[in-house]
């Protein structure tokens, strides 16, 4: 790790420390704040956008912490993919948490003689109801909502972290809240929904992190037959296997992280073969800790479930284990015996 | 939990065209008929005739200095190309153990006449090493080793059993590990390594054979072999510090994933043919996990090559890796719906047979998962 991701995550894990995210809130504003005021809330955007700076792999190395804390802040959403899709379009980058999505067929943007308009529904819109504005990427358009500019129907994911629906009716646009995404950039909807997987696989392996932390002080505070569990070797080798998927999840989320910025053309398979990995080793992550736990992990009483449910929640967005699975698999089929290694090796 | 923090390594491009040369290499050797590929390959693939070819290439002991016959290149390229290596099912066993274990500790460990014995002729693929550790009652309790060491007039007179030595009938040399102080308090104490050549008349080989029938595996018997002083390894008594020092270079490689990858490619071969009843997604997850491994491996070589003992992240990659590799057996299985025929004609239900009847030393060899899962639990401190 570099030294200036090193200050930076530093930094970020002080500022959750101060500003601890509870089961209560699903938004922390203390937080944003504070990673505000840190300077990195538009972390992978070029400082001559308007953006900090820095690249994927620094924004996945905050997100990491994020998630090994649960921090309650649409970091994800407003740096890799709505300032992403402002700035890729040159347009100014407004301040505030923003969340953004893909149009979809729900949604249509229209122009007549000038004027624009922009109707329709958008599901399962992360932060949406505390975002202050909203970016969605309409074919070969960006454009910028304000908070009023929408309705919002309130909707969780399993961990309570909001995944809302979002109405948009017939919302007359100024000209300046539309923008063409320019020929000569990489804005598609695949890279946006890339972004957003590579934000989560750091969180994941953040938040696995913590599940192994947690799991380890209760296996040593917890005693039964007058030792404490972690003396017991079936526990032992649980929390090994845990250890293996923790590390499995950091170092491919950081690998993903990489390939975004490298963009090899190997990227979309490396991408979806990491979201593939890191869902499966994260899920596993969550199943031992549960049973390291026992029933008190399984209650409101304790914050294990803070980090489970939202492995659990997690690995299926932005296009979802499944998918890419499947996506993965039909790689390996096209390549065929012949390209089967290249395709794996990158190479 | 630092060892957690692994570095994610992409292949530096300076590799990518000696991977390439590699992998024509071997399209060369399967279309010309000399090796045919098959799983498991660094166990059961004794071919010296394709070692000396390798070496010939310049990638047999690439991480030996220059002055040994080497050329020096580091952990990283030797990945590239024994990754290349398993993953094309090529004959690797004769060479494999003294290319990834004795030459490094040789290079570690030994003295300059050892060095300068050995290395070269290591290089040119005319060298094969075996590995004396496990005995009939030490298996995963290595400290508890009972081959004997008694000081003698210019060395060491050996005397005990070694089991399960792979290769020990066609070796040229054997590095043991030996007690040469009586059993004390510290079990870790009084080990010492020495380098046995062999043939030797006072070693006995007698073969174990496989559950396939297949002679890899050895028992082999010291009847007082005398040791002269020059052919003691490191320091008497430095024994176990030695042989943990080369776990992380044993456990982390290509060959605790790939063992079974041939098969792999095999069953997509086939799969043209079945096409369209192919399960996309239990065969993505499968090649996602396998990829993910190798990410893990691939790092762990980055740490090697930086010249750090990862020994921890070494042992977790085995373990999962190992596991992987019994694993895409199943895999392939409900992919293909075939039998498993030793005896076919065609490739895949041979291929198939093969990989199954190998698997139970996927998680036996070089450490069983469960002493991997002890040393981890060890490192994260849970107790």
């Amino acid at each position: 790790m570099s030294e200036i991701i090193e200050a930076l995550t530093e930094a970020v894990e002080d500022a959750c420390v101060r500003h601890p995210s509870s089961a209560d809130t699903n938004w922390n504003a203390a937080l944003w704040s504070a990673l505000d005021q840190i300077g990195i809330t538009l972390l992978s955007i070029d400082e001559e956008e308007g953006g900090s700076g820095g690249d994927v792999s620094a924004a996945a190395a905050v997100l990491e912490v994020l998630g090994e804390y649960c921090a309650e802040v649409p970091f994800v959403e407003t740096a890799l993919q709505g300032a992403w899709l402002l700035a890729s379009c040159r347009a100014e980058i407004p301040a505030g948490p923003m969340t953004a999505a893909v149009a979809g067929s729900g949604v249509t943007l229209a122009e007549e003689s000038g004027a624009w308009t922009i109707d329709g529904e958008l599901t399962r819109v992360p932060w949406a109801r505390i975002a202050e504005h909203l970016v969605v990427l309409a074919g070969r358009h960006v454009v910028l909502l304000g908070r009023n500019d929408f309705e919002i129907e309130a909707g969780t994911n399993v961990a309570g972290e909001p995944r809302d629906r979002v109405t948009m009716r017939r919302v007359s646009l100024p000209a300046s809240s539309v923008h063409s995404v320019p020929e000569d950039s990489d804005v598609t909807e695949e890279l946006f929904v890339a972004r957003g997987a590579v934000g989560r696989m750091a969180m994941s392996s953040g938040a696995s992190r913590r599940a192994l932390r947690m799991s380890l002080a209760y296996a040593s505070e917890r005693t039964q037959f007058g030792r404490p569990l972690g003396a017991f070797q079936s526990v032992q080798h649980q929390i090994a296997r845990m250890a293996g998927e923790v590390m499995l999840c950091k170092t491919v989320s950081k690998f993903s992280a990489m390939a975004l910025d490298e963009k090899e053309p190997s990227w979309q398979f490396e991408v979806a073969a990491a979201q593939v990995s890191t869902g499966e080793a994260a899920g596993t992550v969550a199943k031992i800790a549960h049973q390291v736990h026992g029933a008190i992990g399984f209650t409101e009483e304790h914050d294990l479930r803070l980090c489970t449910t939202r492995i659990w929640s997690w690995r299926d967005e932005f296009g979802g284990a499944r998918r890419r699975a499947e996506e993965v698999g039909a790689r390996a089929l096209d390549a065929g015996a012949a390209g089967l290694w290249p395709l794996l090796a990158g190479k | 939990m630092e060892f957690l923090n692994l570095a994610a390594v992409r292949e530096p491009e300076r590799l990518v065209e000696l991977r390439h040369r590699v992998r024509a290499f071997l399209a060369d050797e399967i279309s010309s008929g000399r090796i045919t590929p098959h799983s498991d390959q660094w166990l059961a693939g004794w071919d010296p005739g394709f070692s000396r070819r390798l070496a010939e290439q310049g990638w047999i002991g690439m991480a030996f200095p220059a002055k040994y016959g080497g050329s020096a290149q580091g952990a990283l390229a030797r990945f590239v190309v024994t990754e290349e290596l398993l993953a094309a099912g090529a004959p690797v066993a004769a060479h494999w153990i003294a290319d990834r274990q004795s030459g490094q500790a040789l290079l570690s460990f030994g003295s300059e006449e050892q060095r300068q014995a050995f290395l070269p002729v290591i290089a040119r693929g005319e060298c094969y090493f075996a590995i004396g550790m496990s005995e009939p009652d030490t298996g995963s309790d290595l400290a508890s080793v009972r081959t004997r060491g008694a000081r003698v007039d210019g060395g060491w007179k050996v005397s005990g059993t070694k089991i399960w030595t792979s290769g020990a009938h066609h070796a040229h040399a054997m590095i043991a590990l030996i007690r040469t102080e009586p059993l004390g308090e510290k079990r870790h104490a009084g080990l010492t390594q020495v380098i046995v050549e062999l043939p030797d008349p006072s070693v006995e080989v007698r073969p174990i054979k496989l559950l396939t029938g297949e002679h890899h595996f050895n028992e082999v018997v010291f009847h007082d072999t005398f040791v002269p002083d020059s052919r003691v390894l490191g320091e008497p008594g430095a024994g176990w510090k030695q042989v943990t020092s080369e776990l992380a270079f044993e456990r982390s490689g290509p060959e605790r994933i790939l063992s079974t990858f041939p098969l792999l490619v095999e069953a997509l071969r086939e799969s043209n043919r079945i096409g369209e009843n192919v399960d996309r997604v239990r065969l993505g997850e499968l090649i996602s996990r396998l990829w993910a491994l190798r990410q893990m491996s691939l790092a762990v070589a980055g740490r090697l090559e930086q010249g750090d003992d990862p020994a921890v992240a070494a042992a977790m990659v085995k373990d999962l890796g190992t596991t992987l590799e019994g694993d895409l057996i199943d895999s392939v299985r409900m992919m293909v719906g075939i039998e498993p025929d030793p005896a076919a004609l065609s490739r895949l239900p041979r291929m198939l047979a093969e990989a199954l009847l190998h698997s139970p030393g996927f998680t036996l060899r070089g450490g069983t998962n469960e002493i991997l899962r002890g040393v981890v639990a060890k490192a994260v401190n849970v107790s």
